[in-house]
Protein backbone atom coordinates (compact mmCIF):
# COMPACT_ATOMS: atom_id res chain seq x y z
CA UNK A 1 0.00 0.00 0.00
CA UNK A 2 1.48 3.04 -1.07
CA UNK A 3 1.07 5.96 1.45
CA UNK A 4 -0.32 9.27 -0.32
CA UNK A 5 2.87 11.23 -0.85
CA UNK A 6 2.49 15.31 -0.53
CA UNK A 7 3.03 17.77 -3.54
CA UNK A 8 3.93 21.35 -2.86
CA UNK A 9 1.37 24.02 -1.61
CA UNK A 10 1.63 25.81 -4.67
CA UNK A 11 0.58 23.31 -6.85
CA UNK A 12 -2.44 21.89 -5.31
CA UNK A 13 -6.13 24.03 -5.93
CA UNK A 14 -7.17 22.22 -3.05
CA UNK A 15 -6.07 19.99 -0.19
CA UNK A 16 -7.07 18.55 3.28
CA UNK A 17 -5.10 17.04 5.83
CA UNK A 18 -6.55 14.41 8.99
CA UNK A 19 -10.03 14.92 7.94
CA UNK A 20 -13.25 13.04 9.28
CA UNK A 21 -16.72 13.08 9.01
CA UNK A 22 -18.98 10.84 11.17
CA UNK A 23 -22.80 10.83 10.79
CA UNK A 24 -24.22 9.35 14.13
CA UNK A 25 -22.21 5.89 14.99
CA UNK A 26 -21.15 5.45 11.72
CA UNK A 27 -17.93 6.66 10.12
CA UNK A 28 -17.64 7.82 6.21
CA UNK A 29 -14.29 8.40 6.52
CA UNK A 30 -11.24 9.00 8.77
CA UNK A 31 -7.77 11.07 8.86
CA UNK A 32 -7.92 11.15 5.02
CA UNK A 33 -5.32 13.42 3.10
CA UNK A 34 -5.78 14.07 -0.29
CA UNK A 35 -4.32 16.44 -2.71
CA UNK A 36 -5.96 17.82 -6.46
CA UNK A 37 -3.39 19.75 -8.67
CA UNK A 38 -3.96 22.70 -10.07
CA UNK A 39 -5.10 22.50 -13.93
CA UNK A 40 -5.27 18.29 -14.05
CA UNK A 41 -8.34 16.17 -13.35
CA UNK A 42 -8.26 14.19 -9.95
CA UNK A 43 -10.10 11.55 -9.89
CA UNK A 44 -11.22 10.25 -6.69
CA UNK A 45 -12.28 5.82 -7.25
CA UNK A 46 -13.89 3.75 -4.99
CA UNK A 47 -15.97 0.70 -3.89
CA UNK A 48 -19.95 1.69 -3.46
CA UNK A 49 -19.79 2.97 0.48
CA UNK A 50 -15.98 3.79 0.42
CA UNK A 51 -16.88 7.40 1.51
CA UNK A 52 -15.88 9.21 -2.16
CA UNK A 53 -18.68 11.24 -2.27
CA UNK A 54 -18.92 12.26 1.36
CA UNK A 55 -15.64 13.43 1.12
CA UNK A 56 -16.22 15.50 -2.05
CA UNK A 57 -19.08 16.72 -0.41
CA UNK A 58 -17.06 17.85 2.70
CA UNK A 59 -14.66 19.45 0.48
CA UNK A 60 -17.60 21.62 -1.17
CA UNK A 61 -19.17 22.58 2.06
CA UNK A 62 -22.26 20.21 1.70
CA UNK A 63 -21.19 18.50 4.93
CA UNK A 64 -18.98 19.62 7.29
CA UNK A 65 -16.23 17.85 8.42
CA UNK A 66 -15.78 16.70 12.12
CA UNK A 67 -11.51 17.35 12.56
CA UNK A 68 -9.13 17.90 9.72
CA UNK A 69 -7.39 20.73 7.46
CA UNK A 70 -9.15 21.88 3.81
CA UNK A 71 -7.24 24.06 2.15
CA UNK A 72 -8.19 25.95 -1.23
CA UNK A 73 -6.14 28.13 -3.04
CA UNK A 74 -3.60 28.30 -0.65
CA UNK A 75 -5.78 29.13 1.96
CA UNK A 76 -7.52 27.24 4.77
CA UNK A 77 -11.08 27.41 4.54
CA UNK A 78 -13.46 25.45 6.09
CA UNK A 79 -17.35 26.16 3.96
CA UNK A 80 -19.79 26.49 6.04
CA UNK A 81 -22.11 25.78 2.97
CA UNK A 82 -22.15 24.91 -0.46
CA UNK A 83 -22.65 28.71 -1.34
CA UNK A 84 -19.90 29.58 0.38
CA UNK A 85 -17.78 27.41 -1.89
CA UNK A 86 -19.11 28.50 -4.69
CA UNK A 87 -18.36 32.17 -3.90
CA UNK A 88 -14.49 31.16 -3.35
CA UNK A 89 -14.79 29.14 -6.99
CA UNK A 90 -15.86 25.66 -6.54
CA UNK A 91 -18.62 24.71 -8.85
CA UNK A 92 -19.91 21.35 -8.67
CA UNK A 93 -21.89 19.63 -11.18
CA UNK A 94 -24.63 17.44 -9.49
CA UNK A 95 -25.90 14.13 -10.57
CA UNK A 96 -29.57 15.60 -9.88
CA UNK A 97 -29.84 19.10 -9.04
CA UNK A 98 -28.71 20.25 -12.28
CA UNK A 99 -31.10 22.24 -14.61
CA UNK A 100 -34.36 24.03 -14.41
CA UNK A 101 -36.59 22.24 -17.47
CA UNK A 102 -38.75 24.63 -17.75
CA UNK A 103 -35.84 27.10 -18.93
CA UNK A 104 -33.88 27.53 -21.92
CA UNK A 105 -30.33 26.67 -22.49
CA UNK A 106 -29.24 29.92 -22.35
CA UNK A 107 -31.39 30.79 -19.48
CA UNK A 108 -29.95 28.18 -17.43
CA UNK A 109 -26.03 28.55 -18.15
CA UNK A 110 -26.86 31.79 -16.90
CA UNK A 111 -28.86 31.11 -14.05
CA UNK A 112 -28.41 33.38 -10.57
CA UNK A 113 -25.46 35.05 -12.85
CA UNK A 114 -27.36 37.02 -15.28
CA UNK A 115 -25.71 39.86 -17.63
CA UNK A 116 -28.27 43.00 -16.82
CA UNK A 117 -28.32 47.07 -18.51
CA UNK A 118 -28.71 49.34 -15.82
CA UNK A 119 -31.38 51.80 -16.92
CA UNK A 120 -31.38 54.38 -14.24
CA UNK A 121 -32.24 52.41 -10.74
CA UNK A 122 -33.60 49.20 -12.68
CA UNK A 123 -31.53 46.75 -14.07
CA UNK A 124 -32.70 44.72 -17.08
CA UNK A 125 -31.43 41.36 -18.61
CA UNK A 126 -29.11 41.85 -21.36
CA UNK A 127 -31.09 38.84 -23.45
CA UNK A 128 -28.72 39.63 -26.64
CA UNK A 129 -25.08 39.61 -24.48
CA UNK A 130 -26.59 36.24 -23.02
CA UNK A 131 -27.35 34.18 -25.51
CA UNK A 132 -23.98 35.41 -27.26
CA UNK A 133 -21.97 34.65 -24.94
CA UNK A 134 -24.09 31.04 -24.32
CA UNK A 135 -23.18 30.84 -27.83
CA UNK A 136 -19.43 31.60 -26.91
CA UNK A 137 -19.34 29.08 -23.93
CA UNK A 138 -20.91 26.31 -25.57
CA UNK A 139 -19.02 26.20 -28.86
CA UNK A 140 -15.57 26.90 -26.71
CA UNK A 141 -16.53 23.38 -25.01
CA UNK A 142 -17.51 21.95 -28.92
CA UNK A 143 -21.25 21.21 -27.10
CA UNK A 144 -23.90 20.73 -29.54
CA UNK A 145 -27.30 21.61 -29.00
CA UNK A 146 -30.04 22.46 -31.41
CA UNK A 147 -31.15 25.97 -30.06
CA UNK A 148 -29.85 27.83 -26.83
CA UNK A 149 -33.29 28.75 -27.06
CA UNK A 150 -35.09 25.19 -26.79
CA UNK A 151 -36.16 24.60 -22.99
CA UNK A 152 -34.19 21.95 -21.20
CA UNK A 153 -36.47 19.51 -21.01
CA UNK A 154 -36.37 18.65 -24.61
CA UNK A 155 -32.22 17.56 -24.21
CA UNK A 156 -31.32 14.06 -23.95
CA UNK A 157 -29.58 13.17 -20.68
CA UNK A 158 -25.89 13.59 -22.46
CA UNK A 159 -26.97 17.14 -23.55
CA UNK A 160 -27.98 18.01 -19.92
CA UNK A 161 -25.31 17.04 -18.26
CA UNK A 162 -22.72 18.54 -20.95
CA UNK A 163 -24.67 22.02 -20.19
CA UNK A 164 -24.59 21.73 -16.88
CA UNK A 165 -20.55 21.21 -17.02
CA UNK A 166 -20.64 24.21 -19.34
CA UNK A 167 -22.02 26.63 -16.58
CA UNK A 168 -19.63 25.52 -13.86
CA UNK A 169 -16.97 26.03 -16.12
CA UNK A 170 -17.89 29.40 -17.83
CA UNK A 171 -18.39 30.77 -14.03
CA UNK A 172 -14.87 30.83 -14.20
CA UNK A 173 -14.50 28.74 -11.67
CA UNK A 174 -11.19 27.54 -9.98
CA UNK A 175 -11.82 24.08 -9.40
CA UNK A 176 -15.24 21.96 -10.88
CA UNK A 177 -16.23 19.23 -9.07
CA UNK A 178 -18.28 16.62 -10.73
CA UNK A 179 -20.04 13.68 -8.83
CA UNK A 180 -19.92 10.46 -11.49
CA UNK A 181 -21.12 12.74 -14.64
CA UNK A 182 -21.91 9.93 -16.64
CA UNK A 183 -23.63 7.78 -14.48
CA UNK A 184 -26.92 7.84 -15.97
CA UNK A 185 -25.71 7.70 -19.56
CA UNK A 186 -25.88 5.96 -22.30
CA UNK A 187 -22.93 4.70 -24.16
CA UNK A 188 -22.81 7.47 -26.93
CA UNK A 189 -23.46 10.13 -24.49
CA UNK A 190 -20.99 8.75 -21.98
CA UNK A 191 -18.20 9.47 -24.81
CA UNK A 192 -19.55 12.95 -25.51
CA UNK A 193 -19.11 13.67 -21.64
CA UNK A 194 -15.80 12.12 -21.87
CA UNK A 195 -14.88 13.79 -24.43
CA UNK A 196 -15.96 17.20 -22.93
CA UNK A 197 -13.79 16.39 -19.58
CA UNK A 198 -11.10 15.48 -22.01
CA UNK A 199 -11.29 18.93 -23.59
CA UNK A 200 -11.09 20.56 -20.35
CA UNK A 201 -8.25 19.04 -19.58
CA UNK A 202 -6.72 20.15 -22.66
CA UNK A 203 -7.83 23.65 -20.79
CA UNK A 204 -5.90 22.92 -17.81
CA UNK A 205 -9.05 23.58 -15.77
CA UNK A 206 -8.65 22.18 -12.17
CA UNK A 207 -11.16 18.90 -12.01
CA UNK A 208 -12.39 16.85 -9.41
CA UNK A 209 -13.67 13.51 -10.93
CA UNK A 210 -15.34 11.07 -8.83
CA UNK A 211 -16.36 7.84 -9.99
CA UNK A 212 -16.11 3.66 -10.11
CA UNK A 213 -15.31 3.26 -13.32
CA UNK A 214 -11.80 2.67 -13.70
CA UNK A 215 -11.41 2.53 -17.34
CA UNK A 216 -12.90 5.88 -17.64
CA UNK A 217 -10.75 7.61 -14.85
CA UNK A 218 -7.50 6.20 -16.79
CA UNK A 219 -8.79 7.91 -19.81
CA UNK A 220 -9.93 10.80 -18.14
CA UNK A 221 -7.67 11.84 -15.27
CA UNK A 222 -4.20 12.95 -14.57
CA UNK A 223 -3.78 11.59 -10.64
CA UNK A 224 -6.29 8.82 -8.89
CA UNK A 225 -6.62 8.35 -5.81
CA UNK A 226 -8.41 5.53 -4.12
CA UNK A 227 -10.44 5.18 -1.03
CA UNK A 228 -11.10 2.25 0.94
CA UNK A 229 -13.33 1.31 3.89
CA UNK A 230 -13.45 5.11 4.73
CA UNK A 231 -9.64 5.46 4.46
CA UNK A 232 -7.70 6.92 1.82
CA UNK A 233 -5.75 3.70 0.56
CA UNK A 234 -3.22 4.90 -2.07
CA UNK A 235 -2.82 7.57 -5.36
CA UNK A 236 -1.12 6.85 -8.77
CA UNK A 237 -0.82 8.81 -11.75
CA UNK A 238 -3.33 7.31 -14.25
CA UNK A 239 -0.15 7.24 -16.82
CA UNK A 240 1.92 4.89 -14.56
CA UNK A 241 -1.22 2.62 -13.76
CA UNK A 242 -3.37 -0.20 -15.14
CA UNK A 243 -6.82 -1.19 -14.88
CA UNK A 244 -5.29 -4.60 -12.57
CA UNK A 245 -3.70 -2.28 -10.39
CA UNK A 246 -6.56 -0.56 -9.66
CA UNK A 247 -8.81 -2.96 -9.16
CA UNK A 248 -6.26 -4.51 -6.63
CA UNK A 249 -6.06 -1.52 -5.05
CA UNK A 250 -9.75 -1.05 -4.70
CA UNK A 251 -10.64 -4.25 -3.49
CA UNK A 252 -7.13 -4.05 -0.98
CA UNK A 253 -5.59 -7.11 -2.68
CA UNK A 254 -2.24 -5.84 -3.15
CA UNK B 1 -43.11 17.36 -36.85
CA UNK B 2 -44.61 16.62 -39.83
CA UNK B 3 -43.15 17.27 -43.27
CA UNK B 4 -45.38 17.46 -46.56
CA UNK B 5 -45.05 14.45 -47.17
CA UNK B 6 -47.14 13.18 -43.94
CA UNK B 7 -49.73 15.67 -44.58
CA UNK B 8 -50.65 14.15 -48.42
CA UNK B 9 -54.41 14.09 -47.17
CA UNK B 10 -54.32 17.53 -46.85
CA UNK B 11 -52.61 18.23 -49.65
CA UNK B 12 -55.73 17.49 -51.98
CA UNK B 13 -58.09 19.80 -50.41
CA UNK B 14 -56.12 22.66 -50.47
CA UNK B 15 -53.58 22.56 -53.29
CA UNK B 16 -51.97 26.47 -52.52
CA UNK B 17 -51.41 24.86 -48.71
CA UNK B 18 -48.51 22.97 -50.09
CA UNK B 19 -46.22 25.19 -49.85
CA UNK B 20 -47.04 25.65 -46.28
CA UNK B 21 -47.05 22.56 -44.69
CA UNK B 22 -46.89 24.31 -41.24
CA UNK B 23 -50.04 25.14 -41.48
CA UNK B 24 -52.04 22.07 -41.48
CA UNK B 25 -49.96 20.90 -38.97
CA UNK B 26 -49.96 23.50 -36.79
CA UNK B 27 -53.59 22.99 -36.68
CA UNK B 28 -53.45 19.62 -36.27
CA UNK B 29 -50.76 19.64 -33.29
CA UNK B 30 -52.82 19.81 -30.22
CA UNK B 31 -49.94 22.20 -28.46
CA UNK B 32 -50.81 24.63 -30.67
CA UNK B 33 -54.06 25.25 -29.18
CA UNK B 34 -52.66 24.67 -25.91
CA UNK B 35 -50.19 27.43 -26.08
CA UNK B 36 -52.94 29.71 -27.72
CA UNK B 37 -55.89 28.57 -26.08
CA UNK B 38 -57.07 32.11 -24.46
CA UNK B 39 -56.69 33.70 -27.62
CA UNK B 40 -58.25 30.97 -29.78
CA UNK B 41 -61.23 31.36 -27.03
CA UNK B 42 -61.25 35.02 -27.03
CA UNK B 43 -61.56 34.86 -31.22
CA UNK B 44 -64.10 32.45 -31.15
CA UNK B 45 -66.21 34.04 -28.72
CA UNK B 46 -66.12 37.17 -30.39
CA UNK B 47 -67.19 35.76 -33.45
CA UNK B 48 -69.94 33.24 -32.23
CA UNK B 49 -71.29 36.76 -30.38
CA UNK B 50 -70.73 38.87 -32.89
CA UNK B 51 -72.62 36.89 -35.12
CA UNK B 52 -75.51 35.93 -32.89
CA UNK B 53 -75.78 39.26 -31.32
CA UNK B 54 -74.71 42.25 -33.73
CA UNK B 55 -74.78 44.56 -30.62
CA UNK B 56 -71.59 42.78 -29.03
CA UNK B 57 -69.32 43.96 -31.64
CA UNK B 58 -70.39 47.71 -30.94
CA UNK B 59 -68.20 50.54 -30.00
CA UNK B 60 -70.02 51.34 -26.48
CA UNK B 61 -70.20 47.35 -25.48
CA UNK B 62 -66.47 46.81 -26.23
CA UNK B 63 -65.51 49.54 -24.11
CA UNK B 64 -67.96 48.47 -21.20
CA UNK B 65 -66.37 45.01 -22.08
CA UNK B 66 -62.67 46.30 -21.38
CA UNK B 67 -64.01 47.98 -19.00
CA UNK B 68 -65.62 45.21 -16.75
CA UNK B 69 -62.49 43.18 -17.42
CA UNK B 70 -60.10 45.56 -16.18
CA UNK B 71 -60.55 44.10 -12.02
CA UNK B 72 -59.99 40.80 -13.16
CA UNK B 73 -57.06 41.75 -15.65
CA UNK B 74 -55.15 42.82 -12.76
CA UNK B 75 -56.39 40.08 -10.07
CA UNK B 76 -54.93 37.50 -13.07
CA UNK B 77 -51.81 38.99 -13.30
CA UNK B 78 -50.91 39.08 -8.91
CA UNK B 79 -52.59 35.12 -9.35
CA UNK B 80 -50.02 34.54 -12.21
CA UNK B 81 -46.96 35.55 -10.35
CA UNK B 82 -47.71 33.16 -7.38
CA UNK B 83 -48.86 30.45 -9.81
CA UNK B 84 -45.50 30.47 -11.20
CA UNK B 85 -43.58 29.49 -8.39
CA UNK B 86 -46.55 26.41 -8.09
CA UNK B 87 -48.62 28.34 -5.40
CA UNK B 88 -52.22 29.41 -5.34
CA UNK B 89 -53.29 32.83 -4.09
CA UNK B 90 -56.93 31.46 -2.82
CA UNK B 91 -57.04 34.86 -0.37
CA UNK B 92 -56.85 36.77 -3.30
CA UNK B 93 -60.62 37.75 -3.09
CA UNK B 94 -60.60 38.56 0.35
CA UNK B 95 -57.74 40.42 0.01
CA UNK B 96 -59.82 42.48 -1.91
CA UNK B 97 -62.46 43.01 0.47
CA UNK B 98 -60.19 43.94 3.11
CA UNK B 99 -58.58 46.77 0.71
CA UNK B 100 -61.68 47.77 -0.26
CA UNK B 101 -63.11 48.67 3.49
CA UNK B 102 -59.79 49.88 4.23
CA UNK B 103 -59.81 52.54 2.22
CA UNK B 104 -63.83 52.99 3.24
CA UNK B 105 -62.87 53.45 6.48
CA UNK B 106 -59.65 55.37 6.24
CA UNK B 107 -61.64 57.93 3.71
CA UNK B 108 -64.94 57.68 6.19
CA UNK B 109 -62.56 58.89 8.94
CA UNK B 110 -61.86 62.12 6.70
CA UNK B 111 -58.07 61.29 5.90
CA UNK B 112 -58.25 62.15 2.29
CA UNK B 113 -58.72 59.29 -0.78
CA UNK B 114 -54.90 58.97 -1.58
CA UNK B 115 -53.73 58.21 2.17
CA UNK B 116 -56.76 55.77 1.99
CA UNK B 117 -55.75 54.17 -1.61
CA UNK B 118 -52.08 54.16 0.16
CA UNK B 119 -53.04 52.56 2.71
CA UNK B 120 -55.59 49.85 1.34
CA UNK B 121 -52.38 48.89 -1.11
CA UNK B 122 -50.50 48.65 1.84
CA UNK B 123 -52.65 46.29 3.67
CA UNK B 124 -53.45 43.85 0.96
CA UNK B 125 -49.49 43.89 -0.15
CA UNK B 126 -49.07 42.84 3.50
CA UNK B 127 -51.33 40.19 3.24
CA UNK B 128 -49.55 39.00 0.54
CA UNK B 129 -46.52 39.14 2.44
CA UNK B 130 -47.71 37.52 5.17
CA UNK B 131 -49.05 34.30 3.47
CA UNK B 132 -45.02 33.94 1.73
CA UNK B 133 -43.77 34.01 5.14
CA UNK B 134 -45.67 31.55 6.85
CA UNK B 135 -45.75 29.11 3.63
CA UNK B 136 -42.07 29.54 3.70
CA UNK B 137 -40.75 30.05 7.21
CA UNK B 138 -43.64 27.14 8.06
CA UNK B 139 -43.44 24.71 5.32
CA UNK B 140 -46.87 24.75 4.89
CA UNK B 141 -48.42 24.50 1.29
CA UNK B 142 -49.61 27.22 -0.23
CA UNK B 143 -53.02 25.85 -0.65
CA UNK B 144 -53.73 25.18 2.88
CA UNK B 145 -52.13 28.82 4.35
CA UNK B 146 -53.92 30.90 1.71
CA UNK B 147 -57.28 29.32 2.72
CA UNK B 148 -56.63 29.98 6.05
CA UNK B 149 -55.70 33.66 5.24
CA UNK B 150 -58.64 33.79 3.29
CA UNK B 151 -60.64 33.06 6.27
CA UNK B 152 -59.04 34.97 8.43
CA UNK B 153 -59.06 38.40 6.44
CA UNK B 154 -62.56 37.64 5.80
CA UNK B 155 -63.39 37.91 9.30
CA UNK B 156 -61.07 40.70 9.66
CA UNK B 157 -63.05 42.53 7.36
CA UNK B 158 -65.79 41.76 8.70
CA UNK B 159 -65.12 43.09 12.13
CA UNK B 160 -63.26 46.40 10.98
CA UNK B 161 -66.61 46.98 9.14
CA UNK B 162 -69.15 46.03 11.34
CA UNK B 163 -70.63 44.30 8.27
CA UNK B 164 -71.61 47.47 6.91
CA UNK B 165 -70.52 49.06 3.72
CA UNK B 166 -69.17 52.17 4.07
CA UNK B 167 -70.15 54.56 1.28
CA UNK B 168 -67.23 56.47 -0.69
CA UNK B 169 -68.29 59.56 -2.02
CA UNK B 170 -64.88 60.73 -3.57
CA UNK B 171 -64.62 62.67 -6.87
CA UNK B 172 -60.90 61.24 -7.75
CA UNK B 173 -62.78 57.79 -7.69
CA UNK B 174 -65.74 59.13 -9.53
CA UNK B 175 -63.28 60.21 -12.39
CA UNK B 176 -60.89 57.38 -12.05
CA UNK B 177 -64.03 55.04 -12.59
CA UNK B 178 -66.55 57.18 -15.23
CA UNK B 179 -63.47 58.90 -17.03
CA UNK B 180 -61.48 58.05 -20.40
CA UNK B 181 -58.73 58.45 -22.03
CA UNK B 182 -58.39 58.86 -25.48
CA UNK B 183 -59.97 55.32 -26.48
CA UNK B 184 -60.04 53.41 -23.12
CA UNK B 185 -61.81 54.12 -19.59
CA UNK B 186 -58.96 55.14 -16.98
CA UNK B 187 -59.53 51.81 -15.19
CA UNK B 188 -58.07 49.91 -18.53
CA UNK B 189 -55.14 52.33 -18.71
CA UNK B 190 -54.59 50.93 -14.97
CA UNK B 191 -54.94 47.37 -16.27
CA UNK B 192 -52.70 47.88 -19.25
CA UNK B 193 -50.01 49.88 -17.42
CA UNK B 194 -49.97 46.81 -15.20
CA UNK B 195 -50.03 44.12 -17.54
CA UNK B 196 -46.57 45.89 -19.48
CA UNK B 197 -45.30 46.40 -15.87
CA UNK B 198 -45.42 42.40 -14.82
CA UNK B 199 -44.57 41.31 -18.72
CA UNK B 200 -40.93 43.70 -17.80
CA UNK B 201 -40.57 42.25 -14.83
CA UNK B 202 -41.14 38.43 -15.80
CA UNK B 203 -39.36 38.57 -19.00
CA UNK B 204 -36.92 41.18 -18.68
CA UNK B 205 -35.57 40.83 -14.72
CA UNK B 206 -33.62 38.85 -12.93
CA UNK B 207 -36.76 38.10 -10.81
CA UNK B 208 -38.50 37.16 -13.47
CA UNK B 209 -36.14 34.08 -14.25
CA UNK B 210 -35.31 33.51 -10.72
CA UNK B 211 -39.33 33.34 -10.08
CA UNK B 212 -39.46 30.94 -13.30
CA UNK B 213 -36.56 29.04 -11.48
CA UNK B 214 -38.27 28.37 -8.23
CA UNK B 215 -41.68 27.66 -9.77
CA UNK B 216 -39.60 25.11 -12.03
CA UNK B 217 -37.21 23.05 -9.91
CA UNK B 218 -37.03 25.23 -6.72
CA UNK B 219 -34.71 22.32 -4.83
CA UNK B 220 -32.51 22.65 -8.11
CA UNK B 221 -32.85 26.61 -7.89
CA UNK B 222 -31.64 27.08 -4.42
CA UNK B 223 -28.56 24.78 -5.46
CA UNK B 224 -27.70 27.53 -7.43
CA UNK B 225 -27.57 30.47 -5.10
CA UNK B 226 -30.97 31.47 -5.74
CA UNK B 227 -33.38 32.69 -2.56
CA UNK B 228 -35.96 30.79 -3.40
CA UNK B 229 -37.92 31.66 -0.34
CA UNK B 230 -37.98 35.18 -0.83
CA UNK B 231 -39.05 34.48 -4.47
CA UNK B 232 -41.51 32.83 -3.39
CA UNK B 233 -42.79 35.88 -0.35
CA UNK B 234 -42.57 38.46 -3.14
CA UNK B 235 -44.92 36.26 -5.28
CA UNK B 236 -47.07 36.55 -2.48
CA UNK B 237 -46.50 40.22 -1.91
CA UNK B 238 -47.05 41.10 -5.32
CA UNK B 239 -50.13 39.44 -5.51
CA UNK B 240 -51.64 41.25 -2.58
CA UNK B 241 -50.21 44.39 -3.90
CA UNK B 242 -52.50 43.47 -7.20
CA UNK B 243 -55.57 43.08 -5.01
CA UNK B 244 -55.22 46.18 -3.73
CA UNK B 245 -55.09 48.02 -7.01
CA UNK B 246 -58.12 46.15 -7.69
CA UNK B 247 -59.94 46.95 -4.86
CA UNK B 248 -59.37 50.61 -5.88
CA UNK B 249 -60.80 50.30 -8.85
CA UNK B 250 -63.94 48.04 -7.10
CA UNK B 251 -64.70 50.85 -4.80
CA UNK B 252 -64.14 53.40 -7.69
CA UNK B 253 -66.67 51.31 -9.61
CA UNK B 254 -69.21 50.43 -7.52
CA UNK B 255 -69.00 53.68 -4.91
CA UNK B 256 -69.21 51.98 -1.66
CA UNK B 257 -66.82 49.66 0.40
CA UNK B 258 -68.80 46.11 0.53
CA UNK B 259 -67.74 43.66 3.26
CA UNK B 260 -68.28 41.11 0.74
CA UNK B 261 -66.02 38.33 -1.20
CA UNK B 262 -67.07 38.27 -5.24
CA UNK B 263 -65.73 34.43 -5.10
CA UNK B 264 -65.98 34.78 -8.70
CA UNK B 265 -63.19 37.04 -8.72
CA UNK B 266 -61.21 34.52 -7.00
CA UNK B 267 -62.26 31.48 -9.22
CA UNK B 268 -61.57 33.74 -12.75
CA UNK B 269 -58.70 34.69 -11.75
CA UNK B 270 -57.26 31.11 -11.56
CA UNK B 271 -59.43 30.56 -14.78
CA UNK B 272 -57.43 33.27 -16.22
CA UNK B 273 -54.37 32.12 -15.63
CA UNK B 274 -54.71 28.53 -16.94
CA UNK B 275 -56.64 29.59 -19.96
CA UNK B 276 -53.31 31.92 -20.50
CA UNK B 277 -51.54 28.86 -20.71
CA UNK B 278 -49.56 28.97 -17.37
CA UNK B 279 -48.79 25.84 -16.05
CA UNK B 280 -50.31 25.12 -12.64
CA UNK B 281 -46.93 22.85 -11.46
CA UNK B 282 -45.30 26.40 -11.76
CA UNK B 283 -42.16 27.35 -13.67
CA UNK B 284 -43.89 28.13 -16.69
CA UNK B 285 -45.49 31.72 -16.85
CA UNK B 286 -46.76 34.66 -19.44
CA UNK B 287 -48.88 37.90 -18.36
CA UNK B 288 -50.62 38.59 -21.78
CA UNK B 289 -52.21 34.95 -21.87
CA UNK B 290 -53.88 35.40 -18.69
CA UNK B 291 -54.70 39.21 -19.23
CA UNK B 292 -56.36 37.91 -22.75
CA UNK B 293 -57.71 34.63 -20.59
CA UNK B 294 -59.29 37.18 -17.97
CA UNK B 295 -61.17 39.11 -21.38
CA UNK B 296 -62.51 36.21 -22.28
CA UNK B 297 -64.10 35.04 -19.14
CA UNK B 298 -65.30 38.70 -19.53
CA UNK B 299 -66.25 38.09 -22.80
CA UNK B 300 -68.24 35.27 -21.90
CA UNK B 301 -70.12 36.84 -19.15
CA UNK B 302 -71.20 39.91 -21.16
CA UNK B 303 -72.21 37.90 -24.55
CA UNK B 304 -74.28 35.39 -22.14
CA UNK B 305 -75.90 38.45 -20.61
CA UNK B 306 -76.47 40.21 -24.20
CA UNK B 307 -78.11 37.32 -25.40
CA UNK B 308 -80.62 37.53 -22.29
CA UNK B 309 -79.10 33.81 -20.82
CA UNK B 310 -79.47 33.91 -17.25
CA UNK B 311 -76.97 34.77 -14.70
CA UNK B 312 -77.77 31.45 -13.46
CA UNK B 313 -75.82 30.16 -16.56
CA UNK B 314 -72.77 31.98 -16.65
CA UNK B 315 -70.40 30.24 -13.83
CA UNK B 316 -71.70 26.50 -15.53
CA UNK B 317 -70.33 28.31 -18.87
CA UNK B 318 -67.00 29.61 -17.54
CA UNK B 319 -66.75 26.23 -15.20
CA UNK B 320 -67.06 24.08 -18.96
CA UNK B 321 -64.36 26.33 -19.98
CA UNK B 322 -61.80 26.51 -17.51
CA UNK B 323 -62.03 22.44 -17.23
CA UNK B 324 -62.05 22.35 -21.34
CA UNK B 325 -59.00 24.47 -20.98
CA UNK B 326 -57.09 22.05 -18.63
CA UNK B 327 -57.77 19.02 -20.52
CA UNK B 328 -55.98 21.05 -23.73
CA UNK B 329 -53.33 22.11 -21.65
CA UNK B 330 -52.12 18.59 -21.15
CA UNK B 331 -51.06 18.65 -24.81
CA UNK B 332 -48.76 21.58 -24.22
CA UNK B 333 -45.57 20.69 -25.00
Amino acid sequence: MSAPHHIPAAEAIIACEGLSKHFGGIRAFTDVAFQARRGEVTAVIGDNGAGKSTLVRSLVGVHQPDAGDLFFDGQARPFANPDEARKAGIETVHQNLALIDELTVAQNLFLNREIVRRIGPFAFLDRKAMKREARSMLSRLSINVPSINQRVRRLSGGQRQAISICRAVGSGAKLVVMDEPTAALGVQETANVEALIRRLREQSVSVILVSHNFDQVRRLSDQIWVMRAGKMAATVRASETSGNELVALVTGAA
Amino acid sequence: MSTPADNAPAAHSAGAEESRPSLAALLLDPSFWADWASVVGLVGLVIVFGIAQPVFLSVANLQALLLAAAILVVLSIGQTFVIATSGIDLSLAAAVMLGAIILGLVNAAGYGIFIACVLAVLATSAVGFLNGLIITAGKIPDFVVTLGTLSGITGLGLILSGGEPTMVGSTFLLRLASGSFGPFGYPVWVAIAAVIVAHIALYHTRFGVHLLATGGQAESAGALGIRTNRVKIAAYTISGLCAGVAAILLVARIGSAEPQINTSLLLNSVAAVVLGGVSLFGGRASILGPAIGALMLTALVNGLTLLNVSAFYQPLAVGAIVVLAALIMRYQK
